[in-house]
């Protein structure tokens, strides 16, 4: 990823000459080691169906391929255990989404090449709500639900 | 200058069972301090999670994440002595980057 954005600069650099050269290369420095991709729109959606849209999930199937462990009644919102599964052939991308908080979109995994179709985090979560897991597989999109029971809430 | 992550990563089969803790605030930009003054947003944006090299996972977090953010991820095709590298980027453009070898379980 980062060889090919790199790679893509420099031959546009080539085409606009050497005065947008530096220009480009600055930029190039700025985004390194990570392309630091971010979907913006995504984060800042203040609802769960915006979110989806950001993510070019418009309507997942529900699928019952995908595992989420999380405690039924989390005493803490601040720190929520969240784990996903994925058994769905070539999972590229796994989504977490918290449908109530003020932001509901909380982590997009890029899980392709190499690691399997799971992860593991920690959340933060307002109040009791639905805790979707958003899968891209094979450029189809899958999701799973479960409701976690906040006692009190750590969005604040 | 942040604090370094923990990582262990321990093979089972061949799969590497890894866990990542970061030290970072993860401010959501709600929060007010003592004096009542909101705290600006400081949050982790992007993870990267390499295997010998190559970019096994690309992770995208919002302000959601809690705080000293924790990351769980299992690497198929794994082998003791292999290079984990992980590196984070925030918000405000601070990042840290560290390494680590899988472990025996």
């Amino acid at each position: 990823m980062i060889d090919l954005s790199r790679r893509t600069v420099l031959k546009r650099a080539g085409a606009f000459g050497v005065l947008t050269m530096g220009l480009v290369t600055g930029l190039a420095k700025s985004s390194n080691a990570m392309a630091a991709q971010w979907n913006e729109v995504g984060f800042e959606s203040k609802v769960m169906a915006d979110a989806l849209k950001a993510l070019g999930a418009g309507n997942p199937v529900e699928s019952r391929d995908i595992a989420i462990t999380a405690p039924d009644i989390a005493e803490n919102g601040a720190v929520v255990p969240v784990a996903v599964t994925s058994k769905i052939l070539n999972t590229q991308q796994i989504s977490i989404i918290a449908e109530k908080n003020p932001r509901p979109l909380m982590a997009t995994f890029d899980v392709s090449s190499g690691s399997e179709g799971y992860i593991s985090t920690r959340i933060k979560m307002g109040e009791t709500s639905n805790v979707w897991a958003v899968v891209k597989a094979d450029g189809k999109f899958f999701a799973a639900k479960k409701e976690i029971k906040i006692t009190v809430g750590g969005c604040g | 200058m942040a604090e370094p992550m923990k990582i262990r990563a321990t093979l089972q089969g061949d799969v590497a069972d890894v866990r990542i803790l970061m030290l970072h605030p993860m401010e959501t930009g709600a929060r007010k301090d003592s004096r009542g003054d909101i705290v600006p947003r400081h949050f982790i944006q992007n993870v990267a999670v390499t295997h010998n090299g190559k970019t096994v996972l690309d992770a995208q977090w919002s302000q959601g994440i809690s705080r000293n953010p924790f990351l769980g991820l299992r690497i198929k095709g794994a082998k003791v002595g292999d290079k984990l590298g992980v590196t984070w980027l925030d918000n405000k453009g601070e990042k840290r980057t560290d390494e680590a070898t899988v472990s025996a379980s």
